[in-house]
């Protein structure tokens, strides 16, 4: 008996204890951050549930887009935009190989940068999403219905197109500045006569209202700075765009000491308003050029390349009033427009502090003409009349800076490895939290627009180090998530990207969900070698050339004999997927064949290129596990010598 | 006899109804349909309940030897049942015109819903044993040949009413709006009988 009193007041001790420290834990300003059980329901995505927002994140140098949800931070889909992708077939398909043409040739990769979702009066409109190819400059153009790339265009007299591919708030235009200043047009000469001789080309391409089809207005032709970011003014500002720049030193060589001289570099502030009424009443200077403009067509399943062979180019001189130049401290990096159009945030990312111009002072300034010289006739205003104010961060290399809605703005701060929040209009810091490690971009989910959903914050880091399990020298980046709806941020979350990500953009999941394509209609199918029913399907040769129409279908390929093909043929593969169920894609893919697969998903036609080498009797198979007898989806082509007579015949079991 | 012949005149007019809604609903919902697949049974024909429905009920049943669903042209029922609706419907109406100017007695509504019940009851037979048909006889070569425990062939007729499992697919069979205001017309007719018989017992 008194052992048993003896266990139980044991007992009450613990549970006692126990009660305290559970009390400790859930007390706020616990050290236990992200372990304490209400953060984890902040993230939590039940089994079954779905997430509140689309995060979509620029995959940099995997050439990529990859869709996330928060915020649980799981990954639902990489969609390949300027990369070769085997996963689909992208850029290895008949159909898709066109979209990676330039005027350099077939490129089958890219550096994919910054992506911004379409907006109509400021806000998000989600039709579609824009991203920028950052090493050989091009502008793609991604559905938000069918989350595929439906149009590139190459941005001629660009190198590096950095600071892209922001656009403006009713979609006007998505807008390409080079990174690198280049002879424009480009030509053999020494590379010490940069200085007043190379270009910085900022594009405007217009954006079709009705499908966002992609077409160069002009091109502005500014000194050979370096342009590095950009954002469009919104707003009261609306009509104006505006450009960090660095190197306004214009060195050729050791920037990295060279390019650092110059106490303050510009913000260029561009009234494209204003150049666009120029060259609509004929102004500008056609020039000669070469650059490729790939469509995707839904309909036809099929790309198509066309070469375009001029560009509309405007001098700065010949619009005097529509560039100004900004002073910013130590070469600016991010250049951020906060939700009204007033302010204009330029972090110097070689300074602790951030700078924030007043677009009406700017204009004031403009007035009353209060300049401090100009740059290549270019005005630049007086520093102290157009700053509205500095920010004391007291953190070390800002970079990008996006904003909640609320008034407060994030900047990242790459060398502190740091988020700090600001207030708009007071510029005092009122909360810092570490980033795990070195942060580039941020995202707030529709931060880029007048409306913000203030909720969630992304930071996506270059640094992973210890983040995870170690996986070798390589390791995925790591993004956190932040809540930022009270007044102080909260860690969340911890998650791995794919390739780099340099910026994301972010919506509401209500925005698309409802207008996400489920399948392609059979009876839409526009594809040349596409057939309407498996009863269709043939093989027919022309010359070496062989033209397989098949089917796909839950578990058979139509047909699946073929005999008659000769070595040294080329045998395309047009394959139907005449399913009409939701998630059914079919795959194919054949023995030594020098492409990847390609998936078809259901109502599409793909094809895939075989240039059989041996005589003998060659499988394929259906590399998606689409049913039960997924394993049984499988066929043989018979190849024979190229001298040979067997003729031409395909069968499915045996008829 | 008023009130009556009115309710026998919206009650076999009810019956138009299947023109528009279907009579019956069987809807098929499986871990990997989420979304249900669903066929509405219509008088005259089947219909998927999202586009492509009955194609993916084809695909899904032909791992198991099932005939593809009829089309219109392939069952008699299709074409015979709108002409015996509308029959019924007209004469009921008639029926219900005649009552309200006092030509017949209300004696002919319950002789509309004898009729009807047996007309009824005739469709419900017949789809039942389409359904048995349709659920037992499949092909000899089906890719999927499952025996019960006791080594019977297994069959995979939906239920006349109510659930099913067959397989992975759990199965709902029921009236759908036009079978419901079928129901409510000839219960609106039964009601005219009474009706109409107490006001002739009153007047007596």
């Amino acid at each position: 008996m008194k052992k048993l009193i003896k266990i139980h007041s044991y007992l009450m001790a613990g549970l006692v204890f126990f009660a305290f420290s559970c009390n400790q834990g859930g007390g706020s300003g616990s050290s236990n951050g992200a372990l304490s059980s209400n953060i984890a329901e902040k993230v939590y995505v039940a089994p079954g549930e779905r997430d509140e927002q689309y995060g979509f994140l620029s995959g940099g140098y995997s050439g990529n887009l990859t869709v996330y949800g928060l915020p649980s931070g799981r990954l639902f889909k990489e969609i390949p935009v300027f990369s070769q992708f085997p996963t689909s077939g992208y850029g290895y398909s008949e159909e898709t190989k066109p979209m990676l043409n330039t005027s350099f040739g077939f490129i089958p990769w890219d550096d994919l940068h910054h992506p911004d979702i379409s907006q109509t009066n400021g806000e998000l409109d989600g039709r579609w999403i824009f991203a920028n190819g950052n090493n050989t400059p091009r502008i793609a153009r991604i559905s938000l219905t069918t989350f595929e790339t439906e149009e590139i265009i190459e941005v001629p007299n660009s190198a590096g197109n950095h600071s892209s591919s922001f656009i403006t708030e009713n979609t006007e235009y998505v807008v390409a500045g080079t990174r690198f200043a280049v002879p424009v047009p480009q030509r053999d000469m020494p590379i010490k006569e940069y200085k007043s001789n190379f270009k910085g080309a900022l594009t405007f391409i217009a954006v079709e209202p009705e499908h966002g089809h992609m077409d160069i207005k002009f091109q502005l032709l500014m000194p050979g700075f370096n342009y590095d970011l950009s954002h469009p003014g919104r707003g009261k500002s609306h009509g104006w765009f505006f450009f960090s720049t660095y190197n306004t030193e214009e060195a050729n060589t050791l920037l990295e000491v060279n390019a650092s001289q110059n106490d303050k570099d510009f913000i260029a502030a561009v009234n494209w308003k204003k150049i666009e009424e120029y060259v609509n009443n004929g102004g500008g200077t056609k020039m000669p050029a070469n650059y490729a403009h790939n469509v995707y067509d839904e309909s036809t399943h099929t790309a198509t390349s066309t070469m375009k062979k001029e560009v509309l180019t405007v001098n700065p001189s010949e619009i005097p009033g529509a560039i100004y130049f900004l002073p910013t401290p130590k070469s600016p990096h991010g250049c951020d427009v906060d939700p009204s159009g007033q302010y204009i945030i330029g972090a110097g990312k070689l300074s602790a502090d951030i700078t924030v111009h007043s677009f009406d002072k700017m204009l004031a300034a403009i007035e009353a003409e209060n300049f401090d010289g100009d740059a290549y006739g270019i005005p630049i205003i007086k520093y102290e009349d157009v700053v509205a104010g500095t920010v004391q961060s007291g953190g070390l290399g800002p970079l990008h800076t996006e904003f909640d809605g609320r008034g407060n703005a994030y900047t990242t701060f790459f060398i502190s490895s740091e988020v700090v929040k600001w207030k708009l209009e007071t510029w005092e810091v009122v909360d810092r939290q570490p980033t795990f490690y070195s942060v580039g971009h941020l995202m707030i989910p529709g931060g880029n627009s007048r409306k913000p959903h203030g909720k969630y914050l992304v930071a996506m880091n270059k640094i992973t180090k210890d983040r995870y399990l170690p996986t070798g020298p390589e390791m995925e980046h790591s993004a956190q998530i932040y809540d930022i709806s009270g007044e102080k941020m909260q860690l969340l979350y911890d998650f791995p990207t794919h390739g780099e990500p340099h910026y994301a953009a972010g919506c509401n999941a209500e925005l698309l969900v409802n207008n996400s394509k489920k399948i392609y209609r059979i009876d839409e199918n526009m594809h040349p070698y596409a057939i309407k029913s498996p009863a269709e399907a043939k093989v027919e040769r022309d010359g070496n050339e062989v033209h397989i129409y098949m089917s796909t279908i839950r578990s058979h390929f139509t047909p699946d004999n073929i005999e008659g093909i000769k070595v040294g043929d080329k045998v395309y593969f047009h394959i139907t997927n005449h399913e009409q169920d939701f998630d059914v894609p079919h795959g194919f893919s054949m023995i030594g064949q020098g492409t990847s697969e390609i998936l078809v998903m259901p109502g599409q036609t793909k094809t895939s290129l075989w240039e059989p080498k041996k005589v003998g009797v060659w499988p394929f198979y259906c590399t998606d596990f689409c049913s039960a007898l997924h394993q049984e989806m499988q066929g043989y082509v018979r190849v024979s010598p190229a001298n040979s007579t067997i003729p031409l015949s395909w069968s499915l079991d045996d008829e | 006899m008023k009130k009556a012949s009115i309710l026998m005149i919206i009650g076999s007019a009810l019956l138009l109804g299947l023109f528009v809604f279907p009579l019956w609903n069987i809807r098929l919902g499986a871990p990997q349909y989420p979304e249900p697949l669903g066929i509405d049974i219509h008088i005259n024909g089947l219909q998927g309940e999202n586009e492509f429905d009955i194609q993916n009920i084809d695909g899904l049943n032909h791992y198991i030897g099932m005939k593809t669903l009829p089309k219109p042209a392939d069952m008699w029922e299709f074409s015979v049942f709108p002409k015996v609706v509308l029959s019924m419907a007209v004469i009921g109406i008639l029926i219900g015109i005649l009552g309200f100017i006092g030509k017949i007695s209300s004696i002919w509504f319950l002789i509309w819903f004898i009729v009807m019940g047996i007309l009824g009851t005739l469709g419900i037979y017949d789809f039942n044993l389409w359904l048995v048909e349709y659920g037992t006889d499949l092909d000899p070569n089906a890719i999927l040949k499952l025996v019960n425990p006791d080594g019977t062939p297994m069959k995979y007729n939906p239920p006349l009413i109510g659930h099913k499992k067959l397989l992975n697919f759990d199965a709902f069979s029921y009236p759908r709006l036009g079978g419901v205001l079928l129901g409510i017309g000839m219960l609106f007719s039964l009601i005219g009988y009474f009706l109409g018989r107490k006001s002739t017992a009153n007047l007596n």
